[in-house]
C-alpha cells in the first residue's frame, strides 16, 4: 500500500467509525422511547394503561370477583396539602366504573401549580387498571389558598389475572415543570 | 528488521516542553499517557486512603460524611477515566505500532488531542472538589435523583465525563484504523499477537458504549438545568431508565477495563513458561464472545429495582453464561504454563497473580449473578471486595506485568529485579489484607458508601485499613523502579528476554524513535 492510499483508507476507516459514534449517541436517546413502549406493552413499573386505550365498549362487570383498591397520595416540594379519598380501602367488582375524589389544598398565599404522577402496583396489575378520568399529569393550578375537589374514574379490568386481590393508586403530586409530559 | 540504522537521521528527538506539547510519535504519547495514568492512579489511591482512615474505627473522626460521599465518588472516577482507561491506551500507543511492524499510529495529529484533553478533563473533576457544594457525591453511578439535586461540582462531573468519552472515542478509532490498516505485510489477523486482538475488540466496545454514556449524562444536564424530564419523575421521567441506560454502558465498560490486561498477560505467560500460547483461536473468540455478551447483562447491576421475574431469569442466566468464554481464557492460560520451563521475574508474578486473583473475582462475580443470593449481596462491601478483585487484580496486576515486561524495551536498562519483587510482594499480599475482609464485612451485611458502621464491624475495617496504607505506599516503590531504569542500570539486549515471540522483541532496547519505516516481512 502507498503511503496516499494508506491515508486515504485511514480517513476512510475513522469516518465511518464517527458515524457509528454518532449512531450510538443516537441510540442512547432513543433508549427512552424505546424503554417506555416497552414498559407500556408490558405494563412493567407501574405504568397503567392511558386513557385513550379504554374502548367505548362497556367491559362486562364480573360479581363472583372482588378486588380492593387503596388509594395513597404524597407532596414533594410543593405547599399543597392533598387528601386521598374518604374510603382509603375500596371494595370492586371488576368491570365495574367507580369514581373516587381527591382534594388539593394550596397553603400559599401565591398562585401555585403542580402536576400528579401516578403509579400502580403490584406492576402486573398496572395494564389492567384504566383510569378514564384523571387529573394526572395535567397542570393542575390553584389560586392562593384555593381548594379543589380532583375526581378519578377507574374501571379494573376483568382480564386482571386471578392473584391479584389487591391494587393500589398511588400519586405523587410534583410543582408543575412547564414541559409536556413524557407520556400521558 | 533493523531499519532505524539506515535513516538514523529522522532520528532527531525533538527538545524541550513542545517536544510532548506537539508530539505526533506514538512512542512519546505512549509516555505521556503511562505518566499521566500513574500519576491519576497515585491521586486516586490517596481519596481510597482518605476513606480507609475514616473507616479505620467506627463513628465520624476524620471528614465529614458528605466530603466522604465525595471521596468515594471521585475515587472510582480518577481511577476508572482517569487511571486504567489512559494506562490501557498507552500501553496500545507504545506496542500497537510495534507489534504490527507499523511506523506510527493511523492518525497521529489525533492521537496528540486525545491525549491533550484528559488533563483538562480531570483537572475540571478534581476542580469540582472545590466548587460550592463540593464535587459529585452521589457514587461513580451518578443516579438521579440524587445527580440531579447535587450542585456545580456535578456538571463538571459530567462535563469531565463527555470530554474523557471523547478522548478515548478518539483513541479508539485510531487503534482501530491502525490495526485494520498498518499491518506489516504477511501479518494476517490471525497472525497477530493476542495483545492487538483484545485491544481491537476493546476498542469496539468504547465506541459502542462510551456514546450512550455520554447521551446518558447529557440528558441528565438537561433534566438539570433546561426543564427536560427524561430521569425525573415530576415531570413523567423515570430514575431507573437511568440505571438501564447507565449500565448499558457500564457493563462493557467493565470490559473495556479488564480485556487490554487479558491481553497483556497472554504476551507475558508465554514468554516465562517458554511455550507459545496455548489456544490462540480459542483466545480470540473467547474474547469476542466476552464482548458481545458484554451487551445483554446489563441489568445484573440492578436486580432489586423492581424488574418482572422473566428479566430477572434472562439476566441471570445471561450473566453466567460469560463465566464459559472467560473460564476457556483461564484454563489456556494454565495450560500454557502446565509443563513449560517457567522462570518466575516480576513480570510473570504479576501475571500469575492475575490469573489467579481474577479468578477470585470472577467465582464472587457468579455468586452474585445469582439473582435470588444478589438480593443479599446488593449495595454491601461483598461487592466492593468482588469488583477491587477484578479490577485491581485484572487491571492494575495486569497492568504492572505489563510495565516490568516493556519496561527494558521502552528505558533499555533493566530494572531492578529485587526492587520488583518487593513491590510485587507487598502488594499482592497488602491488597488481600485490604479486600479479603470485606467479603466477610459484605455477607455479614455492611452496606458500602456509608463513612460508619456498627461496632461488630470494628475488626475486619481495622484489618483492612491497615492492609489499605500498606498497598497505597508500596505503589511508590514502583516509582522508583521506574525511574531507576530510565536512569540507568543493566543494558538490555534488544531481546531482553529469552527467546520472546513478537516483533518489538527485533528493533534494539530502548526502542528508537522511529521504528520499522520499511515494513518488515511476517513469515
Amino acid at each position: 500500500m502507498t503511503e496516499s492510499s494508506r491515508q486515504k483508507s485511514n480517513r476512510r476507516v475513522a469516518g465511518w467509525l464517527s458515524l457509528w459514534v454518532v449512531g450510538m449517541f443516537g441510540f442512547g436517546y432513543a433508549l427512552v422511547p424505546l424503554y417506555d413502549i416497552f414498559c407500556e406493552i408490558t405494563g412493567l413499573n407501574g405504568k397503567s394503561a392511558t386513557l385513550s386505550e379504554v374502548s367505548a365498549k362497556p367491559l362486562e362487570v364480573d360479581r363472583s370477583r372482588t378486588v380492593t383498591v387503596e388509594f395513597a397520595v404524597n407532596v414533594s416540594g410543593i405547599p399543597w396539602q392533598v387528601d386521598r379519598p374518604e374510603t382509603v380501602r375500596l371494595k370492586v367488582h371488576p368491570g365495574e366504573a367507580m369514581t373516587v375524589t381527591y382534594a388539593a389544598h394550596s397553603l400559599t398565599d401565591t398562585l401555585s401549580a403542580g402536576q400528579a404522577v401516578p403509579s400502580v402496583s403490584p406492576a402486573r396489575a398496572a395494564r389492567h387498571f384504566r383510569k378514564t378520568e384523571c387529573f394526572c399529569f395535567t397542570r393542575q393550578e390553584l389560586a392562593p389558598r384555593e381548594s379543589k375537589v380532583m375526581p378519578v374514574t377507574f374501571v379494573v379490568d376483568p382480564a386482571l389475572p386471578e392473584e391479584v386481590k389487591t391494587i393500589t393508586l398511588s400519586y405523587a403530586v410534583y410543582p408543575a415543570k412547564d414541559i409536556e409530559p413524557a407520556n400521558s | 528488521m533493523t531499519t532505524t540504522v539506515a535513516d538514523h537521521h529522522h532520528d532527531e528527538v525533538p527538545k524541550g516542553i513542545t517536544r510532548w506539547l506537539f508530539t505526533t510519535n506514538h512512542k512519546d504519547i505512549g509516555t505521556l499517557y503511562l505518566w499521566f495514568s500513574f500519576i491519576m492512579f497515585l491521586v486516586g489511591g490517596a481519596m481510597a486512603l482518605v476513606i480507609r482512615a475514616e473507616l479505620f474505627q467506627p463513628g465520624l473522626q476524620v471528614v465529614d460524611p458528605h466530603f466522604y460521599n465525595q471521596m468515594v465518588t471521585v475515587h472510582a472516577l480518577i481511577m476508572i477515566f482517569g487511571a486504567i482507561m489512559p494506562g490501557f491506551v498507552g500501553f496500545a500507543n507504545w506496542m500497537i505500532p510495534m507489534m504490527i511492524g507499523a511506523p506510527d499510529m493511523a492518525l497521529p495529529r489525533m492521537n496528540n488531542w486525545s491525549f491533550w484533553l484528559l488533563p483538562f478533563a480531570t483537572s475540571l473533576l478534581i476542580l469540582s472538589l472545590f466548587v460550592p457544594g463540593g464535587g459529585p457525591a452521589a457514587g461513580w453511578t451518578i443516579y438521579p435523583p440524587l445527580s440531579v439535586q447535587g450542585g456545580m461540582g456535578v456538571d463538571l462531573t459530567i462535563f469531565t465525563i463527555h470530554i474523557l468519552g471523547m478522548s478515548s472515542i478518539l483513541g479508539a478509532i485510531n487503534i482501530i484504523a491502525t490495526i485494520m490498516n498498518m499491518r506489516a505485510p504477511g501479518m494476517t489477523l490471525m497472525k497477530m499477537p493476542l495483545f492487538i486482538w483484545t485491544w481491537v475488540i476493546t476498542a469496539f466496545l468504547l465506541i459502542a458504549a462510551m456514546p450512550v454514556l455520554a447521551g446518558a449524562v447529557t440528558m441528565l444536564l438537561t433534566d438539570r438545568h433546561f426543564g427536560t424530564a427524561f430521569f425525573d419523575p415530576a415531570g413523567g421521567g423515570d430514575p431507573v431508565m437511568f440505571q438501564h441506560i447507565f449500565w448499558f454502558f457500564g457493563h462493557p465498560e467493565e470490559y473495556i477495563l479488564i480485556l487490554p490486561a487479558f491481553g497483556i498477560i497472554s504476551q507475558v505467560i508465554p514468554t516465562f513458561a517458554r511455550k507459545p500460547l496455548f489456544g490462540y483461536t480459542s483466545m480470540v473468540f473467547a474474547t469476542a464472545g466476552i464482548a458481545f455478551l458484554s451487551f445483554i447483562v446489563w441489568a445484573h447491576h440492578m436486580y432489586t429495582v423492581g424488574m418482572p421475574l422473566s428479566g430477572e431469569l434472562f439476566f441471570m442466566y445471561s450473566t453466567m453464561l460469560i463465566a464459559i468464554p472467560t473460564g476457556v481464557k483461564i484454563f489456556n492460560w494454565m495450560a500454557t504454563m502446565w509443563r513449560g520451563s517457567m522462570t518466575f521475574e516480576t513480570p510473570m508474578l504479576y501475571a500469575i497473580a492475575t490469573v489467579a486473583l481474577f479468578t477470585v473475582g470472577g467465582l464472587t462475580g457468579l455468586m452474585m449473578a445469582i439473582t435470588p443470593a444478589d438480593f443479599q449481596y446488593h449495595d454491601t462491601y461483598f461487592i466492593v471486595a468482588h469488583f477491587h478483585y477484578v479490577i485491581f487484580c485484572g487491571s492494575v496486576l495486569g497492568m504492572f506485568a505489563g510495565v516490568y515486561y516493556w519496561l527494558p524495551k521502552w528505558t533499555g536498562h533493566m530494572y531492578d529485579e529485587t526492587l520488583g519483587k518487593w513491590h510485587f510482594w507487598l502488594t499482592i499480599i497488602a491488597f488481600n489484607v485490604t479486600f479479603f475482609p470485606q467479603h466477610f464485612l459484605g455477607f455479614a451485611g455492611m452496606p458500602r458508601r456509608i463513612p460508619d458502621y456498627s461496632l461488630q464491624f470494628a475488626e475486619f475495617n481495622v484489618i483492612s485499613s491497615i492492609g489499605g496504607f500498606v498497598l497505597g505506599f508500596s505503589q511508590l516503590i514502583l516509582l522508583v523502579v521506574v525511574i531507576k531504569a530510565i536512569r540507568g542500570g543493566k543494558k538490555a539486549s534488544a531481546e531482553v528476554w529469552e527467546n520472546p515471540e513478537g516483533l518489538e522483541w527485533t528493533v534494539p532496547s530502548p526502542a528508537p524513535y522511529h521504528t520499522f519505516a520499511t515494513a518488515p516481512e511476517v513469515k
